[in-house]
């Protein structure tokens, strides 16, 4: 079995608090594999563990064969592990259609380009290629306007088209759909199942079981820190240890 | 077919060029047509240029780059003492001794953001004032200021043989002497390549780049950027820029001084670019225009003429404003200038380039247009746009 990201043994604590306690956690190339838990169970701090944002006190994260600690953030990214963020990471001042071409960008020149004369109006290519990526989310009516004047809603699903259009053999998804309308999480949800045939495997955190149960391959539960329990959907469904750390309690929100 | 429209590089070229050379024609009406305030016009316009690449497009804000302003001069006038009186070695050396000094400057400076790196900059900023005036005596005459004597080498002119005239020999350009008009229209040459670069900075992916790390860093090295290169970069070619104006000044007027870099001259280019509008390729050069005429106008006016000004009012009345404006004028127009400053900045944030925004968008409603092919609204943001 190949495993594309293999985090063993990740601890993180915040002064006296363990956010993180020996995370075991293997990704298979291909799938999708989403992460739930009650809020505070440390799935953000995961990721940010997975993409240089924090550095965990000890354990591994092990991408494609290559430790990640300790890298920064934009290597990580271009050794092809791409987050997409839970609040909208976007460039307010910039057009919808620019916001996808800099990580168009990214993926072309790498790290750092000094081509101060090279005319942006005459790159077509990446143009029509953001188009195309804002066209996947449904945006691309909204080409021209700013990024910080659509709806919350259109910035989640903006990123996911920044996110997208770089390709990446691992996509961290922190809660794509949080603050979508429900016809809107449909979109998204048919959306995600399309870049799943194109084989790229994605890493989901979500509350939204609706969106779990018809994205993942396996889920991983994690409650206080610590992973209670990894399967198919269907095993974690009818975890009983499962159901009473978690899925018991989420009926209520 | 090529649209005639502001997206274009060569009709905005061709417009700003002809703008330029011919400003002794245009700016005779309101008397600021003469080759000194038309120099200072092209070389602080070179100044706000550079700063405004720096400032407009990273929203890095540095408070020291009076110090490449100064380094430029300093270098000119060693060109001129050592080489050759030659205004071209002057250019280029002067240009290349401030990047090279805001490569050093700047690697240390980026490594804070906001407001430390401002502190920063301007730390080394006064630090080279204060070596200037002190311990690099030898190389910056101190407070007599670097100039021309009858005893310098000018290893170039002598080995071609120029002749040694009576008197300072003066700053030329192949023959032509760099005084008044000509002097002017070397400058004016410069302006319009530097206008150039900033244009082709502003319109390109690299400038994009730029404009995005203003907008969201965090986000920037998250999608695979390393945004240290760019930064430094963007600090390097405006401390460039202002070494080219340094060498300018020293060109129409060889010597050298201190107060060059002094924190005032940086606040200056950072007035005139916020006056203008920040980040807009057109908007530091207004302000640049607007701060230099109205300094002159208003610094050169004395009570005296004041009262000449109001004498259709009443003589009463006429005495009372007099004795209120005389303190708006002369060595007091900074007053105005502040006044001048904080209108624009409360009514206007985006400066004078956003009043003219607005009365375009006024004017197109009024006329019932849809669309306007001149476009007024050269912003930044504008890079992307599919033409």
């Amino acid at each position: 079995m190949s495993y594309i990201l293999d985090i063993e043994g990740v601890n993180k604590t915040f002064g006296g608090l363990h956010a993180l306690t020996d995370i075991q956690l293997k990704i298979e190339k291909g799938t999708t594999h989403a992460i739930i838990g009650p809020n505070g169970a440390g799935k953000s701090t995961l990721l940010n563990c997975c993409i240089g944002r924090l550095i965990p006190d000890s354990g591994t994260v092990t991408f494609n064969g290559h430790n990640m600690i300790g890298m920064q953030p934009h290597d990580i990214n271009h050794a092809g592990m791409v987050r997409v963020f839970q609040t909208p990471e976007i460039f307010p001042e910039l057009t919808l259609l620019q916001n996808v071409i800099i990580p168009a960008l990214a993926k072309r020149d790498g790290t750092f380009k000094f081509n101060p004369f090279r005319s942006l109006a005459k790159e077509t290519e990446l143009q029509d290629q953001a188009m195309a990526a804002l066209a996947d989310v449904g945006l691309e009516k909204y080409h021209d306007q700013h990024a910080g004047s659509i709806s919350r809603g259109d910035k989640r699903r903006l990123e996911l088209a920044m996110g997208l259009i770089q390709q990446p053999s691992l996509l961290l998804l922190d809660e794509p759909t949080a603050g979508m309308a429900r016809h809107d999480t449909n979109k998204t949800i048919d959306l995600l199942k399309k870049i799943k045939e194109r084989g790229m495997t994605k890493v989901i955190i979500e509350h939204d079981m609706h969106v779990v149960f018809s994205l993942a391959d396996k889920i991983s539960v994690l409650a206080q820190g610590c992973i209670i329990a990894t399967g198919t959907p269907d095993e974690i469904r009818n975890s009983a240890k499962v159901k009473e750390a978690y899925l018991g309690e989420s009926e209520d929100e | 077919m090529m649209k005639i429209s502001l997206q274009n590089n060569m009709v905005v070229m061709l417009i700003f060029s002809a703008v330029v050379l011919t400003a002794p024609l245009w700016l005779a009406p309101i008397g600021a047509n003469y080759p000194d305030l038309l120099q200072k016009f092209a070389i602080f316009g070179i100044f706000a240029i550079g700063f405004n690449i720096l400032f407009g497009l990273t929203g890095y804000l540095s408070f020291g780059h009076a110090a490449f302003l100064g380094i430029g001069s300093y270098t000119a006038v060693w060109s001129f003492k050592l080489f050759t009186m030659n205004v071209l070695p002057a250019v280029i050396l002067g240009t290349i001794m401030a990047g090279v000094f805001a490569l050093a400057i700047g690697y240390i400076s980026l490594r804070r953001s906001g407001i430390y790196f401002s502190i920063l900059t301007l730390a080394f900023a006064q630090m080279s004032y204060s070596l200037a005036y002190s311990v690099l005596t030898p190389i910056t005459n101190g407070e007599t200021g670097l100039q021309l004597t009858m005893d310098d080498a000018r290893v170039i002119d002598s080995l071609f043989g120029v002749e040694a005239e009576a008197g300072l020999p003066s700053t030329n350009l192949f023959g032509q002497v760099m005084s008044g008009y000509s002097g002017f229209y070397f400058c004016a040459v410069l302006l319009i390549i530097g206008f150039y670069v900033s244009l082709k900075i502003f319109r390109s992916p690299f400038g994009m780049k730029l404009t995005a790390i203003k907008s969201n860093q965090t986000r920037m090295k998250y999608t695979g950027f390393n945004t240290r290169p760019y930064l430094l970069s963007a600090f390097v070619i405006s401390g460039m820029y202002a070494g080219l104006a340094g060498a300018l000044m020293s060109i129409t007027d060889p010597l050298a001084g201190a107060e060059r870099m002094q924190w005032t001259a940086s606040g200056e280019v950072v007035l005139m670019t916020i006056l203008g509008g920040v980040g807009t390729l057109i908007g530091p050069l207004l302000g640049v225009g607007i701060i230099k005429y109205f300094e002159n106008i208003f610094s050169a006016m004395n009570p005296s003429a004041l009262q000449e000004i109001f004498s259709f009012l009443p003589e009463w009345l006429g005495n009372i404003v007099v004795a209120v404006t005389k303190h708006f004028v002369g060595d007091g127009w900074h007053l105005t200038l502040g006044a001048m400053f904080m209108l624009v900045v409360i009514f206007l944030p985006g400066g004078v380039m956003e009043g003219i925004t607005r009365l375009f968008a006024f004017i197109k409603k009024k006329l019932g247009l849809n669309r306007f092919d001149v476009d007024s609204e050269d912003h930044v943001s504008e890079g992307g746009e599919n033409k």
